[in-house]
């Protein structure tokens, strides 16, 4: 008789944790072909705001964390993807339709940008920060800082290297996140979560939600405690919901479609400008 | 001791050729507004009105923007990044030309005082655009991105306190970018705006690269969303600089915001008193601290705090307020009724809610609006005083025992324009730099401002920076 495998109860990561949705609602995943896969959580408002607060309540310890220890730790999380492989491998393949050379393919492409992404942490204010020649006996400095805690709208196509590119950008530099899934493909974003789990990473610095984002969308724009938002994963309406939202404390708000670019990054720093006079 | 006076030392107005009534700058020339409608902009130290202006109209907004559309596509696209360089260079070295005649009537127009709009507004204007001319034909060296592309036609809308400043920040990076513009200036002073369009033309600027609507609210709220414009970028309140946000959340504009703050300015009680005190009065009492960067939050430690006030206390009643035009005044009248009536309520609501306000003996002028230096003492973190902004020369000191606090104090607030901090320890200046929230940081030093240092707040003090190579990216589209 053939063996009756162990299947995997999908579930939030929220502050290290993987809790079930508190509203108890669940959505069903079919794979390319119809069939059931999965009943990942859909997370409600609630889950939402538990996910900020510890986002909120990780990034000070993140961003004083020195860059060579995000940076490793960012490379960390890169090794236990490379052996959780064929994992990623298999869900792509079941949830994306693709051939199984594509799917490996992609699974290689994210690791790799989640180490040029690893390896961003202690070169941002080389290349992004500046010394500025002003007028007058002053040092004066700019540095890019994290900018706080930011959403991920996740996209919905190549999964898993669109997660690892949103994450790696936002974390890199001392951000926190809160990543919500795609609706029809979320068991990436769930397998990254054991993934980081299992990497050093300080709780609550990325979180994963499950759900429906339409529902979370509004929410989001108008959660006073979000600073920035990345929309790659919505629609133009749904974006425009966001800003319309998030006008209210000026959230920073960008959509992006390059997989390795230093303008993600900078996206989500802002520049501090420091002044001190030169004198005996 | 015998206490000498300053004798009066106005400056002449006679540099000033003051026209009765000024109209548009569309397309490389001036225009008189549709439908012939005009406001009148006064001397706000005098209340005696310098000259009608003209009200654009949506259709003139709408001509101006053709013109940018037109001037961006057939002439400024065309113009090598080095030509553009050119012109800059060639306006900036008009404006040192014109110097004084800038420093005066933008003193007439604004109330600010002649020592600070000679000596900071117009060279300071001057330098942003030598500065960014250099920058045309080395956008590629900027760190901006790879292939950075004008983004066309830009909307720039801008405030009442540094008129002729603002609109260097705003114009000067936007056209080394190659950008075209259609500038609204303040509804209060318009006039260096104005003068700048002739400038313009002195240069042989090509027509529509720049163009001026002058108006009010409206005029700008048509500019902000009028679909032929591609970027906005504003300074002003964060009121309406949300109100922008919201307008355009559904556009793919682009928007830069320079917004309010609420600075805090951090003594430690190992500090330079003396220096700090200088410190805290160009922190507050700069432009009548009509400055959105303004030091307005005194945190002072609790063991230096009667020395820093007794000592605070005699420096304010040093100050000269009174005619801007005269070269001794410190502190010159306020901008207009409207925000002076502002700063009444603000500083009433500190009486009522129960701070101590305290003024030095000064006369002011009868005409005019005019509002005498002051602090409040005794102000907890719950006081409108202490989280609104109210854009005048009133400061609000608050103490704090650690440093801790002093940081938990500085950045509790949803604004982080400035902060400024004063101590004689090195490490201690980087810790707190590096905790504060705040777009920029003086350290040992206040209201200090250059083309090269980027300037712009955290939160909801706006988006972006101003100056620097980070600024040009606000003028600039690369792939992200």
């Amino acid at each position: 008789m053939a063996r009756i495998d162990v299947l995997k109860t999908y579930k939030l990561y929220i502050n290290g944790a993987f809790p079930r949705g508190e509203s108890g609602r669940v959505y069903e995943v079919k794979d390319s072909k119809g069939a059931f896969l999965a009943n990942p959580c859909q997370a409600s408002r609630k889950d939402l705001r538990e996910a900020v607060v510890a986002a909120r309540a990780a990034q000070n310890g993140w961003v004083s964390a020195t860059a060579y220890l995000r940076g490793q730790i960012l490379y960390r999380a890169a090794e236990m993807m490379q052996a959780r492989k064929s994992e990623f491998v298999d869900a792509i393949i079941a949830l994306e339709g693709k051939s199984p050379k594509a799917a490996s393919d992609e699974v290689d492409s994210a690791i790799d940008t989640w180490v040029w992404y690893a390896g961003w942490s202690d070169k941002v204010s080389t290349i992004a920060g500046s010394t500025n020649q002003v007028s007058g006996p002053f040092y004066n400095f700019t540095i890019p800082e994290a900018v706080g805690v930011v959403t991920i709208f996740a996209e919905a196509k190549s999964t898993l290297l669109s997660l690892v590119s949103s994450i790696g950008a936002a974390i890199s530099t001392g951000n926190t996140c809160i990543v919500i899934a795609a609706e029809k493909a979320p068991l990436t974003a769930i397998t990254l979560a054991e993934v980081l789990a299992t990497s050093d990473l300080p709780h609550g610095v990325v979180n994963i939600l499950t759900g429906k984002s339409a529902e979370l969308v509004s929410w989001v724009g108008s959660h006073m405690d979000i600073d920035a938002v990345d929309v790659s994963g919505l629609t133009k309406k749904q974006e425009a919901d966001v800003r319309l939202e998030g006008a209210e404390n000026l959230k920073r708000i960008h959509r992006f479609t390059e997989v390795r670019s230093a303008q993600r990054i900078l996206s989500f720093v802002e520049n501090k400008t420091v002044w001190h006079p030169i004198g005996i | 001791m015998t206490k000498f006076e300053y004798a009066p030392a106005p400056e002449s107005t006679s540099i000033v050729d003051l026209k009765s009534e000024y109209g548009l700058f569309i397309n490389g020339k001036f225009v008189a507004p549709k439908g012939g409608k005009t406001f009148v902009t006064i001397n706000p130290a005098n209340e005696k009105i310098l000259a009608k202006v003209a009200y654009a109209s949506n259709s003139d907004v709408d001509k101006a923007v053709i013109a940018a559309t037109e001037a961006f596509k057939k002439t400024w696209s065309r113009t090598s990044p080095s030509e553009r360089g050119k012109y800059l260079y060639r306006i900036a070295r008009i404006l040192q030309e014109r110097a004084r005649e800038f420093a005066v009537l933008e003193t007439m127009d604004n109330g600010k005082p002649i020592r600070e709009t000679r000596d900071i507004d117009i060279p300071l204007a001057a330098a942003h655009f030598f500065y960014h001319a250099g920058w045309a034909d080395k956008l590629e060296f900027a760190g901006v991105g790879s292939n950075p592309k004008p983004h066309g036609v830009v909307g720039q809308i801008i405030p009442w306190n540094f008129p002729l400043l603002m609109l260097a920040w705003k114009v000067a990076p936007a056209l080394a970018t190659g950008n075209t513009v259609v500038l609204k200036p303040a509804e209060t002073t318009p006039l260096t705006a104005l003068l700048f369009a002739e400038v313009c033309q002195q240069a042989g600027l090509p027509a529509g690269v720049l163009n001026i609507v002058t108006g009010d609210g409206a005029t700008g709220a048509y500019l902000v969303n009028h679909p032929g414009i591609q970027k906005i970028a504003f300074t002003g309140s964060t009121q309406v600089g949300k109100g922008i946000a919201r307008a355009i959340s559904g556009t793919s504009k682009a928007l830069t915001l320079e917004l309010g703050g609420k600075g805090a300015n951090i003594i430690y009680d190992d500090a330079a008193i003396d220096e700090a005190v200088e410190g805290i009065i160009s922190g507050i009492f700069f432009n009548q601290g009509h400055v959105c960067c303004a030091g307005s939050r005194l945190l002072v430690q609790e063991s230096v705090l009667d020395e820093v006030t007794e000592k605070l206390k005699r420096r304010m009643s040093l100050i000269r307020v009174g005619d801007p035009l005269d070269k001794n005044t410190d502190l010159g009248a306020i901008n207009s009724k409207a925000q002076l009536e502002k700063i009444h309520e603000l500083a009433n609501s500190g009486d009522s809610e129960g701070a101590q306000r305290w003024s030095p003996e000064c006369e002011l002028p009868g005409a005019g609006f005019w509002f005498k230096p002051t602090i409040f003492s005794g102000v907890a973190q719950s006081h409108r005083i202490a989280r609104e902004e109210i854009f005048g020369p009133v400061l609000s000191i608050l103490t704090f025992r650690t440093p801790q606090e002093a940081i938990e104090k500085a950045n509790n607030t949803p604004f982080g324009l400035s902060a400024g901090i004063w101590t004689d320890k090195g490490s201690k200046i980087l810790w707190t730099a590096q905790r504060l929230k705040a777009g920029v940081i003086w350290a040992n030093t206040f209201n200090k401002f250059d083309p090269a240092s980027p300037f712009g707040g955290y939160k909801e003090s706006g988006w972006g920076r101003e100056g620097g190579r980070h600024g040009l990216a606000a003028y600039v589209k690369v792939a992200k």
